[in-house]
């Protein structure tokens, strides 16, 4: 699959996905939105050398991939993907932090082994919650939830351009990257003198269909806001899903759960 | 690669997603005022278009890699420092969103390393000192395009050290970090400063009224030191004092207000015999006191070493944590699996 096909698929099927219903595709996306932003903040918050204090927080994700009836093995696809980012900066810690922490018999398990898996449980959490805030929700519904909640209209109008004509430009630039294979099959990649006359070339279309759509919106109307007709309703549900998963999320972070439910069980058996 | 969620503190990424935040809503103002309406389609479909061009790899002469445009520096001078800043928030936007590049609480330093340096430093500080506005001279323009790309990414790849520093998640030492980043980016810098100079010349051969027009539109107002020393100045402070606020150490809040109020961490229980009572039963039920492992009287002063130096881990309390730990992820994915169950009759109605 070719890499423009493969941005476009990214792109639709996230939205796909948020066209479904179920009660989670159901809630107000400002609730979804604010409880997302919440979790991060407080998945984050852990300091370096926290592992199990963040395993509770796993309850979040799981919940809303369940009643939201989100594939699963697609998700984690995804997360596969981008994974090698967080790995790259977090393998230093290994090597960096040499203090041993813990030790299980000969085992000596360094403070930067325990660091390099708190990063990843971290980014683990955050980038499956960013993408369940999506899946559930959608691009439209979340800038329209950005602008009840005070974002300004022109970077609303932006978001919104830039999705709708993603797909266009993508496909445009596919082709122009298609027609110079198809005159260069033996190279990998474009010189960059070839790059810029190309670039340059789908900048001055670019330009031109700006023109003509321009011309079209005007033509209905358009003078310099686009508004949004849709109605978000905030329902006792919202006011629910947002309070509980708030309480939960700073109970764990304050409490942690995980701990006390271990001393619980070793206790027993002591 | 953008700065991921799991890499900064919140701290950090709430100061930086203030500013950004604040910057956006300046940009917004500015945009509204002083261009005119054609701007909306203008900004959105080159959004699109720096969008689409990230996806083409060039080859990068001399190494047998590839790479791609950033683009904040082409958005400058294409659109103007305000609705180049919008456009790049708007891609970084997209990309945190639908492709986990960069995340959601990371957004707002992106954006700050992507988009202030490159459109509110670089470009009216250096890349319009440069070239003038007939964009006549090919040495102005390439010198002008190359040197405020440079600058750009040094100062954005610099700010990512700093934000990461700050954060204290990864363990990279500064000077180190520095040593790695600087020196790629500039390499990086330079091949981007021949695209931007590359397609400034290509647009303003084929089309010069293009750039006049963008460039005598955003040019009403320009982006002023004051500015940008104003913004930088916000940025420190705030960071600084988040960061103060947030700084961990001993004892922990409680005890801490505590000491502050009363002179002590603790109350001291009152002389009665029930509580000297019920204080000598729980010392000798509680398996683990305070956390960890009962200390042996004879452990002395190695284990008062260690147990001063933070973070205070000790075995007792990681067995503790590894087992509740697992336990609990197994409680969360076993609710998940029974609400499956649950749902599974008449499951979510797909549209």
């Amino acid at each position: 699959m070719s890499k423009a096909d493969t941005i476009i698929l990214n792109l639709g099927y996230l939205d796909t996905l948020a066209r479904a219903d179920s009660p989670v595709h159901r809630l107000d996306p400002r609730a979804k939105l604010l409880t997302t932003l919440v979790f991060i903040v407080t998945v984050v918050s852990f300091d370096k050398y926290q592992i199990s204090a963040m395993l509770p927080f796993f309850l979040f994700p799981v919940v809303m991939i369940v009643l939201g009836g989100l594939p699963v093995g697609y998700l984690l696809k995804r997360l596969l993907w981008v994974a090698p980012f967080a790995v790259m900066v977090g393998i230093f810690n290994p090597l960096l932090d040499h203090r041993v922490l813990f030790e299980i018999g000969t085992f000596h398990i360094t403070g930067g082994w325990i660091s390099f898996a708190s990063i990843l449980l971290r980014f683990v959490l955050t980038v499956l919650a960013a993408f369940i805030l999506i899946a559930t929700t959608g691009f439209y519904t979340i800038c329209l939830a950005l602008e009840k909640v005070g974002v300004p209209n022109v970077f609303v109008m932006q978001l919104l351009f830039l999705y709708r004509y993603a797909f266009v430009l993508v496909e445009e630039a596919a082709r122009m990257g298609r027609a110079w294979q198809l005159r260069a099959p033996l190279r990998k990649a474009m010189s960059i003198s070839t790059f810029t006359s190309l670039i340059g070339g789908l900048f001055l279309r670019t330009t031109d269909r700006a023109q003509r759509i321009y011309r079209a919106m005007c033509c209905r109307g358009f003078e310099g806001q686009i508004h949004l007709s849709c109605q978000l309703n905030w329902t006792w549900k919202d006011t629910l899903f947002l309070l509980s998963c708030c309480i939960v999320f700073i109970l764990f972070r304050l409490t942690n759960p995980a701990l006390g439910l271990g001393r619980l069980i070793t206790g027993i058996f002591q | 690669m953008h700065m991921a969620d799991a890499l900064i503190s919140p701290a950090v990424g709430g100061t930086l997603w203030a500013v950004s935040a604040g910057l956006i809503g300046y940009c917004c103002k500015k945009v509204k005022t002083e261009l005119s309406d054609y701007k909306v389609p203008l900004m959105g479909v080159t959004g699109a278009f720096i969008f689409a061009a990230q996806m083409i790899n060039y080859t990068i002469p001399g190494t047998g890699s590839s790479g791609h445009l950033g683009g904040g520096m082409i958005l400058a001078i294409l659109l103007g420092p305000w609705a180049g800043f919008l456009v790049m928030a708007s891609i970084l936007t997209v990309q945190a969103l639908f492709f986990a590049d960069g995340g959601i609480l990371a957004l707002g330093c992106n954006i700050f390393n992507l988009g202030f340096w490159t459109c509110f430093v670089a470009y009216p500080l250096v890349y319009k000192k440069i070239v003038n506005q007939k964009h006549q001279s090919q040495m102005r323009l390439f010198w002008g395009s190359m040197l405020s790309v440079i600058i750009g990414l040094q100062l954005g790849a610099f700010c990512v050290v700093l934000q990461t520093m700050f954060s204290g998640r990864a363990e990279l030492p500064f000077t180190g970090f520095v040593m790695a980043m600087q020196p790629i980016h500039l390499g990086i810098g330079v091949i981007e400063g021949v695209v931007t100079a590359g397609v400034v010349t290509f647009v303003a051969k084929a089309q010069p009224q293009l750039l006049e027009v963008s460039l005598s539109d955003a040019g009403k107002s320009t982006v002023s030191i004051k500015f940008v020393v104003a913004v930088l100045l916000v940025v420190a402070i705030v960071t600084g004092g988040a960061i103060s606020w947030f700084a961990s150490g001993h004892p922990d809040g409680l005890e801490w207000s505590m000491f502050k109020i009363s002179g002590s961490e603790e109350l001291d229980t009152p002389d009665k015999p029930v509580y000297e009572k019920l204080s000598g039963l729980q010392e000798t039920t509680a398996f683990m006191p305070d956390y960890g492992f009962k200390e042996a009287e004879s452990a002395g002063d190695e284990g008062e070493e260690s147990a001063t130096n933070w973070p205070a881990v000790d075995a007792g309390t990681t067995v503790a944590g590894l087992v509740g730990g697992l336990l609990t992820l197994l409680i969360a994915f076993g609710i998940g699996f029974l609400l499956k169950l649950k749902l599974k009759p008449q499951g979510p109605v797909k549209v």
